[in-house]
């Protein structure tokens, strides 16, 4: 489902962030990316979606090469990935169900079925009724969770989260890891950035460590 | 073909929702397109007028030919032969002065006084039509017949009506040269209001992108904006031209009918008010266009 081939990526003017990088993710797994701050984990990410483009080597995704895509296919490229950062990226001059419409106002969905979708997608989040509130009067638990409800609104079959836990207590971050625990289990492939592995070793699944640049660890559950 | 109606719609939505966001300042953008282009628009009302003006003025190369006071039926039969075999003339009409004392009369306003007249002032003329239009023909015409025996006065009727015509024609480019010089500057006026615009909505339009947003979807209620701005400035500079020519034609009437005239400024025809409102949403989307291509490109997100 993704994979990347010698993949190395250096910031015009930086040092390398990425280097050689070879690594395949299956179809529903769920792959914990762990390091230190500066190890190159959100780098890899924003390489998925092509926000950032490898330097040298190949990331293929669902049979793309991404950093052949023209810019014209990029958009069509991130509607089937569910993105989620740890800013959370929100609109705060829009309510929680105008935030979620966003992204289903890009395809050709019916209003109704937008709307249903809508719905659905807080409900799997534990949103529902907060449809009209502001981002801002949600807790910052709950704006994570309204930005993985952003994520999962048009159905995407791959989840990349960059650090989504981090300015989170305990139980929010908790609740926010089960979400996304949840959605692999209906087979959602869920990739996760985070320097937190107490978290990262309750749930025993395969964990990518990065340590400058270079995958030093990957192992499986 | 649903689909595409409906973003379109949307994007329509959105550009509406900006506008009336946008208050004030929109308000002032528009005024400032409305200002800017009823000059063109105004000048051209104007101009038009004119042009009708001159339009019911004979503008044939046309010469009158007064005898002088005293002459006899000799005289004109002479002047008649003369200015039958001269090649240069096409057209010869006699006008008596009987004839011309009736037609005065006819004038409105005038009646009164000729009544008044003991006796008819008016001399016998002729009004001669040359094949030459050119202005050194008709010139060196009447000097030639100012000299001929009998000749009282001669006047070229149509050198005013020309010069109305000629300076009517260079105003209409002169107004065509502004309506260009102001197009520019519409197009200015909208590429900045869209590029504030752009600029306040940088979260929205990064984090769209980040999520999958074409940028013709982004750059769709952009354009609309620049339209529905163009169109509202074309429909405040018709306002202002109806209002100014409103204003114009109450004295302009006072002036013609001291003439006898009934002469006003007619409002553009309904295609020519269609054309500057089309032209100043065209204007405006244009704008937009080269405002959105140019800040589009950089806002990436990161």
């Amino acid at each position: 489902m993704i994979s990347f081939s010698a993949v190395s990526k250096r910031y015009p003017g930086g040092q390398n962030v990425l280097q050689g990088v070879s690594l395949t993710i299956d179809a529903g797994e769920l792959v914990f990316i762990t390091g230190h701050s500066g190890a190159g984990k959100s780098t890899l990410l924003k390489l998925i979606p092509a926000i950032e483009r490898p330097s040298t080597g190949s990331v293929i995704v669902n049979g793309q090469n991404v950093g052949a895509l023209r810019p014209a296919a990029i958009p069509f490229l991130r509607r089937n990935l569910g993105l989620v950062f740890q800013d959370q990226k929100l609109l705060y001059d829009r309510s929680v169900v105008e935030n979620l419409m966003l992204p289903l106002s890009f395809s050709s969905l019916a209003p109704r079925e937008a709307a249903r979708r809508a719905r659905a997608a807080l409900d799997k989040v534990g949103l529902l009724g907060r449809e009209k509130a502001n981002p801002v009067q949600l807790s910052g638990g709950e704006q994570q969770r309204l930005a993985i409800a952003r994520a999962v609104v048009n159905r995407p079959a791959i989840l990349i989260a960059d650090e989504p836990t981090a300015n989170l207590d305990a139980e929010a971050a908790q609740r926010v890891l089960e979400i996304f625990v949840a959605f692999n289990q209906v087979g959602v492939t869920v990739l996760l950035a985070t320097h937190d592995l107490g978290l990262v070793t309750r749930y025993g699944r395969r964990v990518l460590r990065l340590a400058a640049g270079h995958v030093v660890e990957d192992s499986a559950p | 073909m649903r689909s595409w109606l409906r973003q379109h719609r949307r994007a329509l939505i959105a550009a509406l929702g900006k506008l009336a966001a946008q208050k004030a300042s929109g308000a002032v953008s528009a005024l400032v397109i409305g200002v800017a282009l009823s000059l063109p628009a105004g000048g051209y009302s104007l101009l038009d007028g004119l042009s009708s003006l001159a339009a019911g003025v004979a503008l044939e190369p046309q010469i009158s030919v007064y005898l002088k006071p005293g002459s006899t039926k000799g005289d004109a039969d002479a002047l008649a032969a003369r200015l039958k075999s001269d090649a240069r003339i096409g057209q010869v009409r006699f006008v008596p002065r009987e004839e011309a004392l009736k037609e005065l009369k006819a004038t409105e306003g005038l009646a009164d006084v000729v009544d008044a007249l003991d006796h008819n002032p008016l001399p016998d003329a002729f009004v001669v039509r040359a094949r030459d239009s050119s202005p050194e023909t008709l010139a060196e015409l009447a000097q030639e017949l100012r000299h001929a025996p009998s000749v009282g006065h001669v006047q070229a009727d149509a050198v005013w009506a020309r010069r109305l015509a000629s300076i009517a024609r260079l105003g209409r480019l002169a107004v065509l040269l502004l309506g260009a010089l102001l197009a520019f500057g519409l197009v200015a006026v909208t590429f900045n209001t869209i590029r504030l615009q752009i600029l306040t909505q940088r979260d929205e339009i990064e984090v769209s992108k980040l999520i999958g947003a074409t940028d013709a979807f982004i750059r769709r209620p952009f354009l609309y904006l620049g339209l529905l701005q163009g169109l509202a400035g074309g429909a405040l500079a018709l306002g202002i031209v109806w209002g100014g020519l409103h204003l114009l034609n109450g004295e302009v009437r006072t002036l013609a009918q001291t003439y006898g005239s009934s002469f006003r400024f007619d409002f553009l025809a309904q295609g020519d008010a269609l054309a500057v409102m089309l032209f100043a949403g065209a204007l405006g989307w244009l704008g937009a266009s080269l405002s959105v291509s140019r800040y589009l490109r950089e806002i990436q997100p990161k």
